[in-house]
C-alpha cells in the first residue's frame, strides 16, 4: 500500500509524520533539529530517500542537512552561501541602498531527475543550486543581474526568494518569486530572467503596475499544465495562462483576497486551495473561523472547506510555504499553522482533521507521496 | 591542550560531549583556536564566525578567565590560563527569550 510523508518545518525544528495510504493514523517524529527554526524540507522526486533541509538561527547562521533515509538520519551538508561577484545593493527600507547580505535559506528546491541537484532559495533575494548534493552551492547571478535588483526592496518579511518551480515539460524553464520583488521566470536553466508580473496592480507601491515591487506571497503550478500558474499576492489571488506573461485576477468570492498559501489539487488542474487571511497587518483568519477556499473552475467561484476546521475563535495564520498536496487519489491536502496544527484532508478538502496539535508555529509544509 | 566549551547547539551539531581539546599551534589566539576548532569539526564552519570576513557572529561571545574577549583582537595572545589549561575558552550564545 502506498503511504504518505509530510514533512513539517517549524519555528524549533523538523517534524515528519507518516501515514499509510489510509491517513487516518500518524505517527510523529521529531524534533529533528530541535531549537532550530526550519525554514523548509523538501524531498527529491526522483529519490524520496533523499530529504534537504534548511536549519538555521540568528546565533549560529545557516546549516544545510542531508537525509538519504527518509529522515531517519541526517548529515549536515555545506553551508556557504556566497553571492558571484561584488553582490552590490538593493533598496533598504527606507530607500537607501542596502548591500545583499546572506541570511538564510527560505525554500530549497531538489531537482526533477537529479537527487544530488538541489536549488535554494536565499534571503537577501538570490537563487542558488547545488549539483553534489548539497556540499557546495554557487549563485546563479542572473537572477540579481536582471537589471531591476537595484530597485528590489525587502517586505516586512525580509527580501527572499520563497517559491522556486520547476517545468517537468521545459527543462529549461522555471520560476521563482521574491517578496517584494515580484515573479521571474528562466527559459534556460536560470542562467538569464524576465520579469513576469504584468496584470500585478500593487496600491503599495508608488507605480501599481510597475515592472518589479510586486509582494508575491506564492506561486503554484500543477505539473501536467505548466503554462498555468496562480499567485497569491499581498492581496488578489491571480491567475496565468501564458507562463506568467499575463496576469488576471481570480479572487471572486473570497471573503478576503490577502493570504500567503496557494496550492493545486493533484489530479484536478482547475481545482485550487487557498486560506484567506485578514489584513493589512492582522494576519488571522476573517471573523476568526480557519476556511480553506476551493475552486473547482480554476478560480473566481469559490466554496469555503470547513468540516474538522476551528470556525470560532481561530487566530492563527498559515504561512507561504505550508501547504502542500499528496498524489493519492483522492488527492490529499495539508497546511500547518503559527498555532502549531497540522491538518489533512483526505479528500480533497471536504474533510479535515488535525494531525498535529501542539507543534511549534509551522513554516512550511511538504508532502512525499511513497509507493 | 586548548580546552573549548561550546554552546549546546553546537555540541549537538559537531556530534561532542562536554568540552572540547585541541591542539592548538603557537602563538594560542582567538583565531588560531577557532581555526583549530573548524578544522576538527568542519561543520562548524560559518555557525561562529562568517565564512568569509571571520567576523563573529554578532549574538555569540567569547570569554575566558572570568573576561569578556569578544571585542579582543582575534590575532591577540589568549590568557595564560586558557594556554596551560587551567581555564577553558567558552564561546557563549546570547541570552534571548523564546
Amino acid at each position: 500500500m502506498s503511504a504518505v510523508r509530510v514533512l513539517v518545518g517549524t519555528r524549533k525544528g523538523a517534524f515528519i509524520l507518516s501515514a499509510d495510504g489510509k491517513r487516518d493514523q500518524w505517527q510523529i517524529s521529531g524534533p529533528h533539529f530541535g531549537g532550530w527554526e526550519v525554514y523548509h524540507l523538501k524531498g527529491s522526486p526522483v529519490d524520496p530517500g533523499r530529504i534537504y533541509a534548511s536549519q538555521s538561527t540568528s546565533w549560529f547562521g545557516q546549516i544545510i542537512q542531508r537525509s538519504d533515509d527518509g529522515g531517519q538520519t541526517w548529515q549536515p551538508a555545506g553551508n556557504q552561501f556566497t553571492y558571484e561577484g561584488v553582490p552590490g545593493s538593493h533598496q533598504w527600507y527606507d530607500g537607501t541602498p542596502h548591500p545583499w547580505e546572506f541570511a538564510r535559506v527560505w525554500h530549497l528546491e531538489p531537482a526533477l531527475d537529479d537527487p544530488d541537484r538541489v536549488y535554494a532559495g536565499v534571503e537577501d533575494a538570490a537563487l542558488f543550486r547545488s549539483d553534489d548534493g548539497g556540499q557546495t552551492w554557487r549563485e546563479l547571478p542572473g537572477l540579481r543581474a536582471h537589471g531591476s535588483g537595484a530597485q528590489w526592496m525587502p517586505g516586512a518579511g525580509g527580501l527572499s526568494v520563497h517559491t522556486v518551480l520547476l517545468d517537468a515539460h521545459n527543462r529549461g524553464r522555471m520560476y521563482i518569486a521574491i517578496s517584494a520583488a515580484g515573479a521571474f521566470r528562466s527559459d534556460d536553466g536560470g542562467q538569464t530572467w524576465r520579469a513576469i508580473n504584468r496584470g500585478l496592480k500593487s496600491d503599495y507601491i508608488p507605480d501599481p503596475d510597475a515592472e518589479v515591487g510586486h509582494c508575491v506571497h506564492r506561486i503554484a503550478m500543477h505539473p501536467d499544465r505548466p503554462e498555468v500558474l496562480f499567485m497569491q499576492k499581498h492581496w488578489d489571488v491571480m491567475r496565468s495562462d501564458d507562463g506568467g506573461g499575463l496576469w488576471y485576477e481570480v479572487s471572486g468570492n473570497l471573503p478576503s483576497d490577502f493570504g500567503f498559501v496557494v496550492d493545486i489539487h493533484a489530479h484536478q488542474p482547475d481545482t485550487v486551495y487557498v486560506i484567506p487571511i485578514k489584513s493589512d497587518s492582522e494576519h488571522y483568519p476573517p471573523e476568526g473561523k480557519l476556511r480553506v477556499y476551493r475552486s473547482r473552475s480554476g478560480g473566481n467561484e469559490w466554496e469555503a472547506l470547513t468540516r474538522g476546521l476551528p470556525q470560532q475563535d481561530c487566530y492563527v495564520n498559515v504561512l507561504r510555504d505550508a501547504m502542500a498536496v499528496d498524489r493519492l487519489d483522492p488527492c490529499g491536502v495539508y497546511f500547518g499553522t503559527t498555532g502549531g496544527q497540522v491538518y489533512a484532508s483526505p479528500d480533497g478538502g471536504d474533510s479535515w482533521n488535525a494531525i498535529a496539535r501542539n507543534l511549534p508555529a509551522v513554516l512550511s509544509v511538504e508532502v512525499q507521496t511513497l509507493p | 591542550m586548548i580546552r573549548v566549551i561550546l554552546p549546546a547547539h553546537l555540541r549537538t551539531l559537531a556530534q561532542v560531549h562536554g568540552e572540547v581539546a585541541l591542539d592548538v599551534p603557537t602563538p594560542v589566539t582567538q583565531r588560531a583556536v577557532l581555526d583549530a576548532l573548524e578544522a576538527r569539526y568542519p561543520t562548524l564552519r560559518g555557525t561562529i564566525r562568517d565564512p568569509l570576513s571571520l567576523q563573529r557572529r554578532p549574538f555569540l561571545r567569547y570569554f575566558a578567565c572570568e573576561q569578556d574577549l569578544s571585542f579582543d583582537p582575534p590575532d591577540e595572545p589568549l590568557p595564560e590560563d586558557v594556554l596551560t589549561g587551567r581555564q577553558p575558552f567558552i564561546i557563549l550564545g546570547a541570552i534571548a527569550g523564546g
